[in-house]
């Protein structure tokens, strides 16, 4: 069981490697987004800092939700998500597999790329570290939520639209706990509690979103 | 045992009995709920004292409230009879849960606008950033949601069962989202009602409240099986007991 985990993560890693430039672009999309508001609002200190922990987590959000299609799609179209449906292994497994991989090609690269946002936005130093904590808690969850958003829509044609109308509200108390944690520690408060939080939502969507997701891949298997 | 309970589930569950069942059982429920809602709203508007601080602009809660309920319990009931349609195969069950998520986003819809009209005079603005305002709108988010895969999935069991899944998903989701936002930020006034202890409102106000809130419940259960009645007829249009029901007309 435990083989057939390491094997698919490896296999998507690899896949994903051999593909490097796709690989980038949620990463470009994220800094890319974050660098509108400067523009868009005012780049004075005071208004780059009230925004920030909101701005950054909302581009890290629509930065995977953008990237969630490569965790199904590939395998849908070419007939391997069938052929895991079929081996004998637990789906769950897998679907925590593909998540992990999905996970380390998105969320970490999010999480490395954000002290230089925080830069970006005249964050404080320690507001930077517990933005790194807060999305190192989060973005997981974004990849497991986002998982049985994917599965159930993957069939649908163009389902990028009704994939965001899905996963965008379940995605909500991450959002509101990941940003509040960034606007407390500037305040110099504890955060420990929003944390804990995440924590919490992470433990619980790590034990219940990969069954979920493998009985929306059977639902649209059986189509 | 357990082989008759089935078979007695099943006989009943058939979209062909539940069509000339529920014939009987809407007058009741569309009647009730009219002579209720009608007493709890003469009840409400003319009967209950002003209240000391919000002056008339109070008597908007007779609505607010029991559809803001309302949208709660059918998201629910929802949630539960997808739920059954997954498990048991029981197609009346996804046909209820299809038929009832347009009648629970319009509560969600109502309650929003009513909070809004409310919160004219009371808080300066017709929409504020409160918690319970921003959570009945990610729950009307929730069932658009749920009405966008259903409507997007050409083979119907599949987009049964995937919006099914979807809606128990957001069941397990609702109260993390609710507390969030609660935590997030609040200017609403507190539950009025759920103390079970005292409630701090007048028992001339409280009344009318749980009248209006039965009359809901009533109304929503005549226009579910309305539309569920409708929702079997399309599905079934090909079998033999509607096309039967069909020549006899």
């Amino acid at each position: 069981m435990l083989k057939a985990y390491y094997h698919l993560l490896f296999r998507d890693l690899r896949l994903a490697f051999r593909n490097r430039h796709e690989l980038a672009n949620p990463l470009i999309f994220f800094v890319l987004v974050v660098t509108l508001f400067p523009l868009a609002v005012t780049p004075t200190t005071e208004a780059l800092r009230a925004m920030a922990p909101g701005v950054i987590w909302v581009s890290a959000l629509l930065a995977v939700l953008l990237s969630l299609d490569r965790l199904f799609k590939q395998d849908y179209d070419d007939g391997s998500l069938d052929q895991l449906m079929l081996s004998p292994n637990p789906l769950v497994i897998l679907v925590l597999a593909k998540v992990t991989a999905h996970w380390f090609l998105t969320g970490l690269p999010l999480v490395i790329m954000a002290p230089l946002l925080g830069m970006f936005m005249a964050l404080p130093d320690e507001a930077i570290s517990v933005l790194i904590y807060s999305l190192l808690l989060g973005t997981p969850i974004l990849s497991l939520i986002g998982a049985i958003g994917v599965s159930l829509t993957v069939s649908v044609n163009r389902g990028g639209v009704l994939l965001s109308l899905i996963v965008l509200p379940l995605y909500i108390p991450v959002l509101i706990f990941g940003a509040n944690a960034v606007d407390v520690a500037m305040n110099g408060l504890s955060v420990r509690g929003q944390l804990l939080f995440l924590g919490a939502v992470l433990a619980l969507a790590l034990s219940l979103a990969p069954l979920a997701t493998a009985v929306a891949l059977r639902i649209t298997a059986s189509r | 045992m357990f082989k008759s309970i089935w078979r007695w589930i099943q006989r009943f569950s058939s979209p062909k009995y539940f069509y000339e069942m529920s014939a009987k059982l809407i007058p009741w429920f569309a009647v009730s709920a009219l002579v209720i809602g009608v007493y709890g709203l003469y009840l409400g508007l003319f009967v209950a004292p002003t209240d000391y601080q919000q002056g008339e602009s109070y008597r908007i809660i007779f609505i607010h409230v029991p559809a803001a309920w309302m949208s709660l319990f059918i998201y629910m009931v929802m949630a539960i009879s997808a739920g059954i349609g997954i498990i048991w195969q029981i197609r009346l069950a996804d046909m209820v849960a299809a038929a009832s998520a347009p009648i629970g986003a319009s509560f969600a819809f109502l309650a929003l606008v009513t909070g809004s009209l409310w919160g004219k005079p009371m808080w300066g603005a017709y929409w504020v950033w409160d918690a319970r305002l921003t959570s009945e709108l990610i729950l009307l988010f929730l069932y658009f949601g749920y009405m966008a895969l259903q409507s997007a999935i050409d083979d119907q069991r599949s987009a049964d069962k995937a919006s099914g899944l979807l809606a128990i998903v957001g069941v397990v989701n609702i109260p993390i989202i609710h507390y969030s936002v609660e935590w997030w930020n609040t200017l609403h006034q507190g539950a009025t009602v759920a103390k079970f202890d005292k409630p701090s409102m007048h028992i001339d106000m409280l009344i009318p409240l749980l009248l209006m809130a039965v009359a809901f419940k009533l109304f929503y259960a005549a226009i579910v099986l309305i539309r569920t009645r409708n929702e079997a007829l399309y599905r079934d249009r090909n079998r033999r007991w509607v096309r039967e029901l069909i020549e006899k007309l």
